[in-house]
């Protein structure tokens, strides 16, 4: 027998899918086999940003041909509300008034949804429009808040600013991002006898869907069941999004008592959803003559939308992403959390961190360009400590910093140095085209930094025929994650990962779960899974100590086998063997983060339970007379700790850089003078092709890096920080369109950095520079 | 008169008599044939998660194409085979190498988009299993164009586009059974044009020939022509419009002709893009690589020029170099025929010179003028598959240091294509100079008004034509320095 199992913890599996993936075979919720009497609903919405409704008239849209079956809010039995963190601000349907273009004014249900789509365009709304604030310029000046502001402190920041050999302030404008998820929203649900009601849904946090149909039927959370098998990607903007559509359609079923499915068009589903927050940051920074920060004062105003959705949580990590991985002696920073009649911004992978990043590495950058340095050079002088130079704004200490050793290797083995000398030539050279090269850090903290939310449960049954049966709270959106936590219970029993089944996320299976989020899922969700197996495994080393009168250190799990004393016995054996003698061969698994707390009042504490960190050294060309450019190379060095899975791992690393740099060039959402999205499609919205990926891309693991907190087999988070060390793109264009002024003018690229931001840059760096 | 379609999916046989003739592929697919591996993902054939491929008879081969099903009407499978997911496992169940390659590269996350990418790589496996050699990079690209993954960054499928020709697994169980579909497909090959009506009486035509096509229009002058359905096929899928009758182009033998004479190339106006794209790339290479990047493989394997000039976008891709080399149109209604400059069919927004019952028959085009050069700059938020904010041609003859002729189309900068008249006036006849053309910039400014939008701004777009003109002097000057963050790309045209 071989001495390892196929499939344990840090062997690079594929993904359990892959296979009914590449043959059309995973079913996604649009392509369950639809049962009988399925009706098709369709969400009608408001055109106007902010307006009175005067008049909302559905006698066409119930005319209709095929259509059975119109609700508003005047149907709702329970609550209208689904705001998920309890604002109460957010209605399934609007009702006096609407607040941005595209909140859901009513539905519609019909036989088909060619019929129920063509249904909705026949409503007549009177509107009386309101004032509305359309982007952050207007909201700032309005200053309406969806959540309270919030503050971080650390020292005198204004008194060392003042007392600081130099200091600057200036400003940058961040762009939101389309989650643009392959799979839109879905949602289907499926009335059972008395109050009963399954919804299958395409969401990353099944408890919360739970939630929400239960308060808006005005049910007990008892009789709502939410499955979800897969998501086709969500990257946060199926953490709250996916709402609105399954709460239609369970109160489309709820009355017509026939089950219901509801998928919107792209088009409508990228107006109706919230997207990445765009931001705007005021910083002011003093210095010393070597570019060593003294003291950081930042106001950071986000764009809310209309209702606070997960607001709060996001504002306030990016104020805990505000040092990136720079020790601040002193800060001062204020988050304005602000509204506008936008459609709700959300989760985000980074959720908030991306962005606070980009100011951080713009402060960097600034100082660079004050004291005519490398940034690299400030970014290092700058770096946290590991023993004194180590507390964040938040008071928190960092114990786990390699920031300076994952940045020496990497600049090292892209040979940053050699590389700038060389890009300087060519730049020389070539009057045209020129190019730029950035290496930029990454440190992001993990755990959510709402405290309740750490933390998972799990369910695992083994069978008389030793066939094993896992299920948890987390969702697989294509992170791999059930293929994470089936091979950590794989390696809990010695066996090989194929006698472990991964089924569907079931709210009646693992209660209470939080969304598959803050990149937590396999910390959180694998410590459980494993939980469960130990009470299963501790059971049957009961059993075989018992029944063969031995110590239980005699027990021991190998490969497939158990070893009893001086037998061995396959799994499936002692398995059975525990059932006839009555042993249970189910359990549950429960886990919370320890060591986490944070006081808001005081703004001290430990939010995050440790940090992932990662470094990039992007270089870039751009053709300074149309502002276009190309990614020439990328090198990366991240941290992982020990992978559960390094196929994945780097799966995640490609895949979340990729998208970032997608946010920080060419994915710009474009809002008409009426408040309308104008980028609805991917047309005109247009994220990374094939041909984006930089040709020449070197990923590596930071070896020898185990995770120095007691996690899942000494592994680290790896869902969100990759899309950070994309910021190493926008600076090696920035270094780029830096060249055209001598490097003496701060470009302060703003993203996203399109080719006409891009032109506009060089123009503006070649006039203050005083070139021709 | 042939009053239903008959198509393979793949292997079997189907007929279809009485159906929504503007029903997508992809609806039939899912719905009506229960097949829901192939995915919507946009329905506007920007995303490629719903890619099939359609084999269609060469001769005594079988070309296969990869599509957008979400755009692709039901009735222009007539004569073709309709290959998706779910057929390319062997007869075992054995997953195609296409597949194997995918699953051992990790290329997929979510897995939504994944037969899309599955199918597309499976068109590029059938037209280069000959080769046999792996693809390169630049091939991938372009194949891969109209595929958007959210979840790999790309990488791993490269990767798996790289290895999946294994020839020591033989042929795949589509070359094995080659006989036998080029045999189904002949036998399903007519010449009569199919004429159906839906359940709810709305007509459709397919005619053979463009004189059965002149005469059908006669008798419906209000009718809706549809070549390769990438624009019309959104007003169904977005606008939900209902378009009656509705006449299809693509079984059109003549008007897929293309004819060259010493100095002439005449392109039939239902010529796809795909057939165009080599030869283009031969005369005018700067050309061939405006339309190697106009939309993508599965768009340009059904996109016709004729459709996308008689649908008269302002920002349609092939109208600036068209009209700077001088493109002419023959239009034809009835058995009247007329020809007129391309850039004078172009009245105004939306509005162009076409008769009621008058269609597009023919584009034709001078060979490059012995010492001319045809420049061409498109101009987009995304490099690959994005629409033009701007698009730039520069057709230049210099002689003796002097403009002997020029001709420069933009789109994007007005409500049409339309040619820079006060920039050629500063050019013409006068010495070739920096100096000159910095006079032809200023001129710009007097031949256009552009507008901002989503794509680009007023501001941005007058600098950037300005900017474009001065790279083709450059160019011209080939002064050995780069000018363009992309080359041109040789491998793809070779």
């Amino acid at each position: 027998m071989p001495d390892q199992i196929k499939g344990g913890v840090h062997q690079a599996v594929v993904h359990d899918s892959a296979a009914v993936h590449v043959s059309g075979q995973a079913v996604f919720v649009d392509d369950m086999a639809e049962p009988r009497d399925l009706l098709h609903a369709y969400i009608g919405v408001s055109e106007r940003p902010h307006a009175k409704i005067r008049q909302l008239d559905l006698a066409a849209v119930g005319a209709a041909e095929g259509v059975c079956c119109v609700v508003s809010a005047g149907d709702i039995a329970g609550q209208n509300d689904i705001s998920p963190t309890h604002t109460m601000d957010e209605p399934v349907f609007a009702e006096a008034a609407t607040e941005f273009i595209g909140q859901p004014l009513f539905a519609v249900a019909a036989q088909t949804r060619d019929q129920a789509r063509r249904a909705v365009r026949l409503a007549a709304v009177e509107y009386s429009d309101l004032p509305a604030v359309l982007d952050l310029e207007a909201a700032l000046a309005d200053e309406t808040l969806v959540v309270p502001a919030m503050e971080l402190k650390r020292g005198d920041a204004d008194a060392e600013i003042a007392a600081a050999a130099h200091s600057l302030k200036g400003k940058i404008r961040i762009g939101g991002q389309e989650h643009f998820y392959l799979e839109g929203q879905v949602s289907m649900a499926v009335p059972g006898e008395g109050d009963e009601m399954t919804l299958y849904c395409s969401t990353q946090h099944p408890t919360e869907i739970q939630q929400s149909v239960a308060r808006v039927l005005g049910l007990a959370a008892n009789a709502v069941n939410v499955r979800t098998r897969r998501l086709g990607g969500a990257f946060g903007g199926k953490e709250t999004q996916a709402a609105m559509f399954a709460t239609v359609a369970a109160l489309i079923a709820r009355k017509t008592g026939r089950p219901v499915k509801i998928r919107p068009d792209r088009d409508d589903d990228m107006v109706m959803t919230g997207k990445r927050h765009d931001f705007m940051a005021e910083y002011e920074v003093g210095f010393d003559d070597d570019g060593h920060i003294l003291g950081v004062r930042y106001r950071l105003a986000s764009n809310c939308g209309y209702s606070a959705d997960l607001s709060e949580a996001i504002n306030r990590r990016a104020l805990f992403h505000l040092d990136n991985c720079y020790y601040l002696p002193s800060a001062a920073m204020k988050g304005l959390p602000l509204k506008t009649n936008r459609p709700s911004n959300t989760a985000f992978r980074g959720f908030g961190g991306p962005q606070a990043m980009l100011v951080a590495e713009r402060v960097i950058d600034e100082i660079a360009f004050a004291l005519g340095q490398d940034p690299l050079e400030i970014r290092r002088r700058n770096f946290y400590g590991s023993s004194e130079r180590n507390i964040t704004p938040y008071h928190q200490t960092i114990e786990d910093n390699v920031i300076p050793e994952i940045v020496s290797e990497l600049a090292e083995s892209a040979d940053y140095v050699g590389r700038r000398a060389e890009i300087a030539r060519y730049n020389s050279d070539s009057p045209w085209l020129k190019k730029g090269i950035a290496l930029t850090p990454v440190k992001f903290g993990i755990a959510f930094t709402t405290k309740y939310l750490n933390q998972a449960g799990a369910l695992v049954h083994v069978y008389t025929d030793g066939s094993i049966h896992l299920n948890h709270g987390g969702t697989e959106m294509g992170q791999g994650l059930m293929t994470k936590v089936a091979q950590v219970v794989a390696e809990e029993f010695q066996v090989d990962l194929d006698h472990v089944k991964i089924t569907a996320t079931s709210t009646d299976k693992v209660p209470n779960t939080s969304a598959t989020a803050a990149s937590s899922s396999s910390d959180l969700n694998g410590m459980a899974a494993r939980q469960a197996a130990q009470t299963i495994k501790a059971r049957l080393i009961d059993f075989a100590a018992k029944q063969y009168e031995l110590p239980p250190d005699q027990i021991e799990f190998l490969p497939n086998r158990v070893r009893v004393g001086n037998q061995e016995f396959p799994f499936p054996d002692l398995v059975h063997q525990a059932y006839m003698a009555r042993v249970s061969l189910s359990a549950t698994g429960f886990y919370k983060t320890p060591k986490i707390h944070f006081d808001r009042q005081t703004g001290r504490g430990r939010p995050f339970y440790y940090f992932a960190y990662g470094a990039a050294v992007s270089e870039a060309t751009i053709d300074t007379l149309t502002g276009e450019y190309r990614i020439d190379r990328v090198d990366i060095l991240h941290d992982v700790g020990r992978s559960l899975n390094p196929a994945i791992d780097l799966g995640q690393i490609e895949g979340g850089f990729i998208q970032g740099v997608g946010w920080l060039t060419s994915e710009e959402l474009v809002w008409g003078e009426a408040g309308e999205l104008l980028t609805h499609a991917p047309s005109t919205y247009k994220i990374p092709v094939c041909s984006d990926r930089p040709r020449d891309f070197r990923m590596k693991l930071l070896e020898g890096a185990a995770n120095r907190e007691n996690t899942i087999y000494a592994s680290k988070a790896v869902g969100e920080p990759p899309l950070m060390l994309a910021i190493s793109v926008l600076h090696a264009l920035s270094d780029a369109v830096a060249s055209v002024g001598g490097h003496r003018v701060c470009p302060r690229l703003d993203p996203p950095a399109t080719p006409e931001c891009i032109l506009a840059a060089v123009e503006r760096v070649r006039s203050a520079a005083g070139h021709d | 008169m042939r009053h239903s379609i008959k198509f393979l999916l793949g292997d079997e046989p189907r007929e279809l008599s009485s159906f929504d003739p503007t029903m997508t592929v992809l609806d039939y697919l899912r719905i009506e044939e229960r097949r829901t591996g192939t995915k919507e993902g946009c329905a506007e054939g920007d995303c490629g998660a719903c890619t099939i491929v359609v084999g269609s008879l060469e001769g005594e081969k079988i070309r296969y194409q990869a599509v957008n099903s979400c755009l692709q009407f039901l009735p222009t499978l007539d004569g073709r085979q309709l290959i998706s997911v779910e057929d390319l496992p062997d007869s075992s169940g054995a997953l195609h190498p296409v597949q194997t390659a995918m699953i051992r590269e990790n290329a997929s996350q979510c897995g939504f988009c994944t037969p899309g990418f599955v199918m597309s790589l499976f068109a590029l496996y059938r037209e280069g299993a000959a080769a046999g050699d792996p693809p390169e990079l630049e091939t991938i690209n372009d194949v891969l164009a109209g595929n958007l993954c959210r979840c790999t960054g790309y990488g791993p499928i490269i990767e798996a586009a790289r290895s999946m020709h294994q020839p020591a697994a033989g042929p795949d169980h589509f070359e094995q059974n080659s006989a036998a579909t080029v045999a189904a497909l002949r036998a399903i090959q007519d010449s009569q044009t199919i004429h159906l009506t839906g359940p709810d009486g709305r007509q459709s035509f397919a005619p053979t020939t463009t004189d059965a096509l002149a005469e059908i229009l006669a008798e419906h002058p209000g009718a809706t022509l549809v070549a390769g359905a990438t624009d019309v096929g959104l007003w169904v899928t977005k606008a939900q419009r209902r378009l009656d009758p509705v006449i299809f182009l693509d079984r059109l033998g003549e008007m897929k002709q293309v004819n060259e004479t010493a100095t002439t190339i005449e392109i039939g106006a239902a010529v796809t893009y795909t057939d165009v794209e080599r030869m283009m790339a031969d005369h005018y290479p700067d050309f061939g690589e405006i339309i190697r990047r106009l939309g993508s493989p599965p768009v340009r394997n059904v996109g016709t020029i004729g459709g996308n000039i008689a649908n008269g976008s302002p920002i349609g891709d092939s109208m600036p170099p068209l009209i700077a080399a001088g493109a002419t149109l023959v239009l034809r209604r009835g058995g009247e025929r007329r020809q007129l400059p391309l850039e004078d069919f172009f009245i105004d927004y939306n509005k162009q010179d076409l008769k009621s019952g008058e269609f597009v028959e023919t584009i034709t085009l001078p060979k490059p003028a012995p010492g001319s050069r045809l420049f061409c700059y498109k101009i987009s938020k995304r490099f690959d598959q994005d629409i033009s904010a701007i698009l730039g041609a520069f057709n230049l003859t210099i002689r003796d240091g002097k403009v002997a002729s020029v001709r420069i189309a933009y789109g994007g900068m007005a409500a049409t294509p339309r040619r820079a008249s006060g920039a050629e006036a500063a050019l013409q006849g006068k010495a070739w100079t920096r100096k000159t053309v910095d006079r032809a910039v200023v001129a710009l400014a007097s031949d256009f008004r552009p507008l901002d939008d989503l794509r680009a701004s007023a501001a941005y777009r007058m600098q950037v034509a300005g900017n474009l003109l001065v790279k083709a002097y450059l160019e011209a000057q080939g002064a050995g320095v780069e000018t363009r963050i992309i080359p041109y790309r040789e491998a793809a045209h070779a």
